[in-house]
This record gives C-alpha cells, sequence and structure tokens, in this order.
C-alpha cells in the first residue's frame, strides 16, 4: 500500500477523533464523575431499551428499503424540477421537532388531510397514535436521509457500466443485480446504522406519536433522571447503555458493508438506455409521487399554517434567526474540517471513522450537561451559548456527514489510487485534481445539511442561554409557551425557508460541475 | 481633591453596572413574552440598579453550580420540586411578613416566597363541548368520547401536576381510574407547549392546562370559545416561588427585590404577562377577565414533603395504567 499522499497527514484525523471522543464520551464521563450514587436501573428503564430497540430497527429498516425504489427512481429520471425535488424532500430531517409534530398531525390526524379525505370515502378517520405513530414519524424524519445517501450511491456509479450493461442487453434485473446491488451492498449498511442511531436518541417526537409512556425511550429516562430526580448516576449509566446499543448498531453495519469492486470511470455524463420502458416508468413514477406526497404534505401544512404568522413577527425573532444563521455558518464549516480530517485519516485507520460515529450516540442532554460543568469551572457558560452550540451540532452532524463523504473518498482511493501513485501525485495536487472534484458533490451535500441541522437545533442551547442571546428555534419554543401559537407558526415557517435555503445554496455549489 | 470625588464617582458608577442583581429564571419568566421584562423594568426604577437574568433550567442549573453559583435571586420554582432545592442549604430565609399573601391557603414558608399561582384544569372548546364533565369522576367515568391532550409527569410540571391530582382524588384507585381515562387520552406530550398546540389546531377536545388559560384567549384575543371545566374535588394548586441565595454577595438587593415581589407594583404585572393568578393581590383587583373566569371551589394542595413522598408511586401506577 503506497498510499504515501497520506502517510504523513495523520494528525488531522487524530486531532478531530480526539475532538470527537472528549465531546461525546468525555462529557459522559464528567457528568458520571459527579454523581453521587449509581443506582440500578428498574424495570421500566428496561422497558424503554427495549422499546427504543425495537422502533429504531423498524423504523431505520423501512426507510432504508422505501429509499431504494424512490432513490433509483430519482437517480435515472430528469424532468422538471428534480433538483427542486430533491432539495424539498430533504427538508423533513432538517425540522424541528415541535414543527415537525403539528406538521405531522396537520397531516395524519384526527382533523388532518388524510381522514377529511378518508371522511369524504365514507370511511373513518385515522388515528396516528400508537407504535405504527412513532415509525411514521420516524420514517418521516429519516426517508430523506437515507434517499440522498443512496442517490449519491447512483451518482457515483460510472457511466461506462450502464454503456457496458447496455451493450450486453442487460435487463433491468440483471443491472440491479450486477451494478445497482453491489453499490447498495456498499451504502445501506451504513445509512441503515446511522437511522438506527438517529431513531435511538429521539425522544419528544417518539412520545407524542406514540401516544403515551409506552412509548418511552432511553433518552427520556436520561431526562427524566436529570430534570426531576437530578440522579446524574442514573442518568449517565442509561447514557451509556445508549452509547453501548449504538456501538453495537455500528459495528453490526461495518461487519455487513462489501466494499465494491469494478473499474473506475471517465466521469461522462450518464446516458440510461434501460429505462425507457413503459413498466420502470411508471414504477419511477409511483414512487416519486408516493414519497413527494408523504413528505412534502406535512411541510405545505407547516407552509399554510405559518403563512398569516409569518408578517407579524416581532423583531427579536429576527435577530434570532440572524444569530442562528452565523451559528448555523459556523458549525457547517467546523463540520467538514472535522470530517475531512477523520475520512482522509481513516483511509489509513479505519477505526477513526468509527470514533466520528460515536457522535450521535451521545445524548445532546448529557453533553450539554458535561460541558456545563467543564466550562463552569473556567467561565461563564452563557458567554459561550452560541460557540456550544455550533460545537455541538457539528459533532452531532459528522456520522451523517462521514457516510457521505467516506464512500466517495474510499472509492477514489480504491479507482485511481494507485494510478495517481504511479503519476507520483501527492500532496495538495492529488487533492485538487483527483479527490476535490469526486469529494465536492458530498462535501457540499454535508456542509448544507450540517447548516440546516444546526439552525434547527435547541438541543444545547436551553441549559446555556441569556434571555437576549436566543436562537430562532428557541425563540419558537418561547413564543408557543406563551399562547402565542400563531406567532410560533410564522417563525417556524422562516425557520424552515432559512434551513432549506441554506441547504440548497450548499447543494447547489456541490452539484455544480467542477 | 476635585479628582478624588470624581473617581469615586465613577468608582460608584462602574460598581453600580458592573455588579447587577443576578436572577436565575425559567427561560419563558425571562422571554419577552414573559413577566421578566416588565418586572426588570418596574424595578430598575426604583432602585437604581440593574437586574440581569440568567435562563435555564432552574434547579439543575443551580444543582450543578453549587456553592459557587453567581445566582443572588432565583425565581420559577414549583412546589413540587422545593424539597430537593431546600436540601441544598444554598437557600437564605426571605424575612419578610406573608400577611400580603392572598393565596387560597395558608403560606407560612419562611425561605420560599410565592409570587404566582394557579389551578391545573382541563380547557375545552366550549363551542364543540357542550356538556363539559362537572368532576374528575365524571371525566373519568364518561361514555363521551372526548380526546384528551395531557403532558408527561417525567418530563413536564404540570404532566406531575396532574398525576398528583389524580392520586389525591382517587387514592388507592388511582391506577383503575388511569385505567378508564387512557382510552379518552389522544397522546401524552413531552411539554406543555406541544400539547396545547394540538389543541389550538382543533387536534384534540381538551388539553391539560390552567384555569387561567382562557383569559388568555379572551384579553389577548378577543376570543371566548376557551373555558375551563370545573370539577367538584376541587384543583390541583401549582405555585411558583423565589428565594434568595445564601451565598449572593448584593444580600442587601436581594432581600429588596424579595420584597418588591409581594408590592402591587410586581403583583399587578403578572396576570397578563404570566397569564396566572398573582400571590398577593385581593381578587378585586384583578383585571376583569380573571375576575369573570370561573373560579373554582376548592384547592388540592400537597406540600413539599408530600408531594416528594407520593411521587415516584403516582407516577408509577400512572404509566402502569397507560402502558396497557
Amino acid at each position: 500500500m503506497a498510499h504515501r499522499v497520506f502517510a504523513i497527514r495523520l494528525w488531522p484525523g487524530l486531532i478531530a477523533a480526539a475532538l470527537v471522543a472528549a465531546l461525546s464520551l468525555g462529557t459522559l464521563g464528567v457528568v458520571a464523575l459527579r454523581a453521587e450514587s449509581f443506582s440500578t436501573l428498574s424495570k421500566f428503564d428496561w422497558m424503554a431499551v427495549r422499546f427504543t430497540v425495537v422502533q429504531a430497527l423498524i423504523s431505520a429498516g423501512l426507510s432504508v428499503v422505501l429509499a431504494i425504489p424512490v432513490a433509483r427512481g430519482l437517480a435515472r429520471r430528469d424532468f422538471y424540477g428534480r433538483r427542486l425535488l430533491i432539495t424539498l424532500l430533504g427538508a423533513p430531517f432538517i425540522l424541528p421537532t415541535i414543527v415537525a409534530i403539528l406538521g405531522l398531525t396537520a397531516v395524519f390526524g384526527k382533523t388532518g388531510f388524510v381522514s377529511i379525505a378518508l371522511n369524504w370515502a365514507g370511511l373513518g378517520p385515522i388515528s396516528i397514535y400508537g407504535f405504527h405513530g412513532v415509525i411514521l414519524a420516524h420514517v418521516f424524519f429519516n426517508l430523506p436521509l437515507a434517499t440522498r445517501l443512496l442517490l449519491q450511491g447512483w451518482g457515483a456509479i460510472p457511466s461506462e457500466r450502464f454503456r457496458l450493461a447496455a451493450s450486453l442487453n442487460f435487463a433491468p434485473r440483471d443491472i440491479f443485480r450486477h451494478i445497482e446491488g453491489p453499490m447498495l451492498k456498499e451504502i445501506v449498511p451504513g445509512a441503515f446504522a446511522v437511522i438506527f442511531l438517529i431513531c435511538t436518541t429521539s425522544f419528544a417526537v417518539a412520545l407524542t406519536f406514540g401516544g403515551g409512556p409506552k412509548a418511552t425511550t432511553v433518552e427520556l429516562a436520561i431526562y427524566e433522571a436529570f430534570r426531576y430526580d437530578f440522579n446524574l448516576g442514573k442518568a449517565s449509566l442509561l447514557a451509556l447503555i445508549q452509547v453501548v446499543i449504538c456501538a453495537v448498531a455500528a459495528f453490526v453495519s461495518l461487519k455487513f458493508r462489501v466494499p465494491q469492486v469494478g473499474g473506475a470511470g471517465l466521469d461522462r455524463p450518464v446516458q440510461r438506455f434501460d429505462v425507457h420502458m413503459l413498466s420502470a416508468r411508471g414504477l419511477d413514477l409511483f414512487w416519486i409521487v408516493m414519497v413527494s406526497l408523504f413528505l412534502l404534505l406535512p411541510l405545505l401544512a407547516i407552509v399554510l399554517r405559518g403563512a398569516h404568522g409569518l408578517f407579524d413577527l416581532p423583531s427579536s425573532v429576527w435577530s434570532a434567526a440572524l444569530r442562528s444563521l452565523v451559528t448555523a455558518l459556523g458549525s457547517a464549516a467546523l463540520a467538514i474540517i472535522l470530517s475531512l480530517s477523520l475520512s482522509l485519516s481513516a483511509l489509513r485507520w479505519r477505526w477513526l471513522e468509527g470514533v466520528g460515529m460515536t457522535a450521535i450516540a451521545a445524548s445532546p442532554l448529557v453533553m450539554g450537561t458535561g460541558l456545563y460543568i467543564v466550562l463552569f469551572a473556567v467561565a461563564d457558560p452563557a458567554d459561550w451559548a452560541l460557540f456550544i452550540t455550533g460545537l455541538v451540532n457539528a459533532v452531532m452532524s459528522l456520522p451523517f456527514i462521514l457516510r457521505a463523504i467516506g464512500p466517495a473518498l474510499a472509492a477514489t482511493e480504491r479507482n485511481y489510487g494507485r494510478l495517481s501513485d504511479s503519476l507520483g501525485l501527492t500532496g495538495w495536487t492529488r487533492v485538487r485534481l483527483v479527490l476535490w472534484p469526486r469529494l465536492r458533490g458530498p462535501v457540499g451535500f454535508s456542509a448544507g445539511l450540517a447548516a440546516a441541522l444546526s439552525m434547527g437545533d435547541l438541543g444545547v442551547i436551553a441549559l446555556f442561554a441569556r434571555p437576549d442571546s436566543a436562537t430562532l428555534p428557541l425563540q419558537i419554543y418561547r413564543l408557543m409557551g406563551s399562547y402565542r401559537m400563531d406567532q410560533a407558526m410564522g417563525a417556524a415557517l422562516l425557520l424552515l425557508g432559512l434551513s432549506l435555503a441554506l441547504f440548497y445554496i450548499f447543494d447547489l455549489w456541490g452539484r455544480r460541475r467542477a | 481633591m476635585k479628582y478624588g470625588l470624581t473617581f469615586a464617582a465613577l468608582v460608584a458608577a462602574t460598581a453600580a453596572t458592573a455588579d447587577p442583581l443576578t436572577i436565575y429564571a425559567p427561560d419563558y419568566f425571562a422571554s419577552e413574552w414573559g413577566p421578566g421584562p416588565a418586572i426588570k423594568a418596574a424595578f430598575e426604577a426604583e432602585c437604581d440598579c440593574e437586574i440581569e437574568y440568567v435562563t435555564g433550567d432552574l434547579l439543575p442549573r443551580i444543582l450543578l453550580e453549587g456553592e459557587r453559583t453567581k445566582a443572588d435571586v432565583a425565581i420559577g420554582f414549583n412546589s413540587d420540586v422545593t424539597k430537593k432545592a431546600r436540601e441544598t442549604g444554598l437557600f437564605a430565609p426571605h424575612g419578610l411578613d406573608l400577611s400580603p399573601l392572598t393565596l387560597p391557603l395558608e403560606w407560612t414558608d419562611d425561605t420560599f416566597l410565592p409570587f404566582n399561582w394557579s389551578y391545573t384544569a382541563f380547557i375545552y372548546d366550549n363551542t364543540k363541548i357542550k356538556n363539559p364533565p362537572a368532576s374528575f369522576h365524571e371525566l373519568v367515568n364518561s361514555d363521551e368520547d372526548w380526546s384528551i391532550a395531557i403532558q408527561d409527569p417525567r418530563t413536564s410540571i404540570s404532566g406531575l401536576a396532574l398525576v398528583l391530582w389524580g392520586k389525591e382524588v382517587f387514592g388507592d384507585d388511582a391506577e383503575a381510574a388511569w385505567a378508564k381515562l387512557a382510552p379518552k387520552v389522544t397522546t401524552v406530550t413531552k411539554g406543555w407547549s406541544e400539547a396545547y398546540g394540538l389543541f389550538t389546531d382543533g387536534e384534540v377536545d381538551m388539553v391539560l392546562s390552567y384555569t387561567t388559560s382562557p383569559a388568555y384567549h379572551i384579553i389577548a384575543e378577543e376570543d371566548n370559545t376557551k373555558s375551563a371545566a370545573l370539577f367538584d374535588e376541587g384543583h390541583y394548586f401549582m405555585v411558583e416561588l423565589a428565594a434568595k441565595l445564601k451565598g449572593t454577595d448584593q444580600p442587601e438587593l436581594a432581600d429588596e427585590f424579595m420584597a418588591f415581589i409581594l408590592s402591587p407594583t410586581f403583583q399587578n404585572i403578572i396576570p397578563t404577562a404570566n397569564w396566572s393568578y398573582p400571590a398577593a393581590l385581593p381578587r378585586d383587583q384583578w383585571p376583569e377577565a380573571f375576575s369573570e373566569l370561573n373560579y373554582p371551589e376548592k384547592a388540592i394542595f400537597l406540600n413539599e414533603d408530600e408531594a416528594d413522598a407520593l411521587r415516584d408511586e403516582a407516577i408509577a401506577e400512572w404509566r402502569t395504567a397507560f402502558s396497557q
């Protein structure tokens, strides 16, 4: 293995990994150290663990399985507004939970669009509340991410393979078996793992749509231990269990991952000769329309609900929006630096990517508390509120970003590494000519994702904020907390618009041909 | 000499601005839509000083900071959690005469001072529900297919109040009562905002909130369609409290603020800024809409020791019944 280009550059990855580990596991350690006693877990806690794992498995499985036909349809069709649709389909993933809850009930609730339609058809209303509601909400959140990750996989298949397939007279089934299948084997396990992890740390959404305490997740138990009993020992014990669940999931998924073998191409635009059959068209149309309805109707509901509140927002909401924007941009920059460092170094040391994945296992509440304890010893935590929000969100978005950047980087090295070595391409030249053109897409997408996620996050700031340094999501909660539901929905619409705009700009930049 | 005076004046000026009275408060309190800003303005007009609010989870934050907390005063404790706060030993007696209090029950606490209160109640839309339940028993036993949103007692203070309220009303039969109520409960939310949002969006017929909630709709929105269902058994009394920190570096100013809490100036801000009852203002001085609200006859109250002793059992019963 003569990948000299990275032989001397392991330190950025090590630094990044150390930072991530300090934030995810270090903060947990700090909280555990402050604990006075470690109580044992009750049967309720174990029920929570069971529920968490079961619903996360089903949610992740469904999200990924549904994403396959959707991503395939989006990958092989070209229609007017396709790019915009792809961006919009990413929106649910970046919604703040409280907004998503109201958007989903507007569609699937007792008085929602679906029940109204069913009433017309003479059928009874549906109930969203229950175990199926948790799954529905989690698929709503995570199907967009799964679709995007798979879409990137499709985008990375060299066009020469499809030409070869056409010349060999492959039927769609053969194409799936020889070209698309191997790609999925590489991408799906990672996508499944990351969504599984997201679903394990869900809390407010699972509770609301679960309809009651049956839908108690570990994260909720952590919250309870912290907020009410101030039992730091129990909170850190539960957080540790959450980390173990996530570690097992990450390990299993990496075990199942089958790296593709196959030649590289010459970066020609993809032409598909197998997609003009009526059956394939009908199939793609069906999936794209169904998923668009499922994901976009709740967004439409948010737009309708927030439209009239948008024009009567107090100035403080706008200044909070500006604060959120700046934080989001900083967070995105940091996330990209960290993930590139990790991914590059992970080419040599695979385990570094695993460290990056641990971030999602960390409970935001425990992370925030740990940071608070550390900061309080040396400074006024409130002064650091926005910085901490940006930092925590950068680290929290690493798992998704690593799933987007890692495979692209690994494939590039696999396909062009030896050639680059033989040409003596090293250092920045190699990055510029070989790596960057292939990374630009994933990097743009990732920066957009990190920025949008940071925009919508409420997690850490709630423990730190000053009245005058609120972020936009915090202002939305404040408006709701003081009965101003219409203004809150207006502010939510503003947040949705800003997050999408950020995401779209970065994503567009990434997809411009370098 | 002249310079000396100027210098002294400068020092005094910087001292006044450099060391504000730091008040820890819940997020809602200090936000521009809460009572905080008006209270700050009113107090600063009297004291020639500056108030600085620090917001966040009140009790966890003070517990994390311990002796080194910068707080001079903490405001916004709920009586169901003051036991833990008191046990820290971080709070000092307020030393105030409590006779101005106008609570529906006797209050003798020498450390935690009430500043506002309300009753938990189920709020409904009176254009849709013509025969609201007149008692907790009726709510539980009714055949009506009402849909209700409540808050989780493990994550929300009003949710905890509901569970303790039910425990007081039904006693040993609480679990059976919850099991009967469960089918009517559409969903349980993490916090008050989510549940109230579902109610105003028409997703549920009733929501667990406060008897004072309709006042907001009447005064701010001129909307008279929201009412509280009054129960014969009485309503759970929820009070919010303030306390002075033992370790304050501004004891006089903190005392001054504690006394200010009982003043008419402060108390008059409460109803329409906090949408709750003032703790030290006779009923005839409340805003009109508040006087017109239907008002419970009987308060159900658990002191902090009773609440603490009952809490785990009450939550476990609720949880078991709701997990069937």
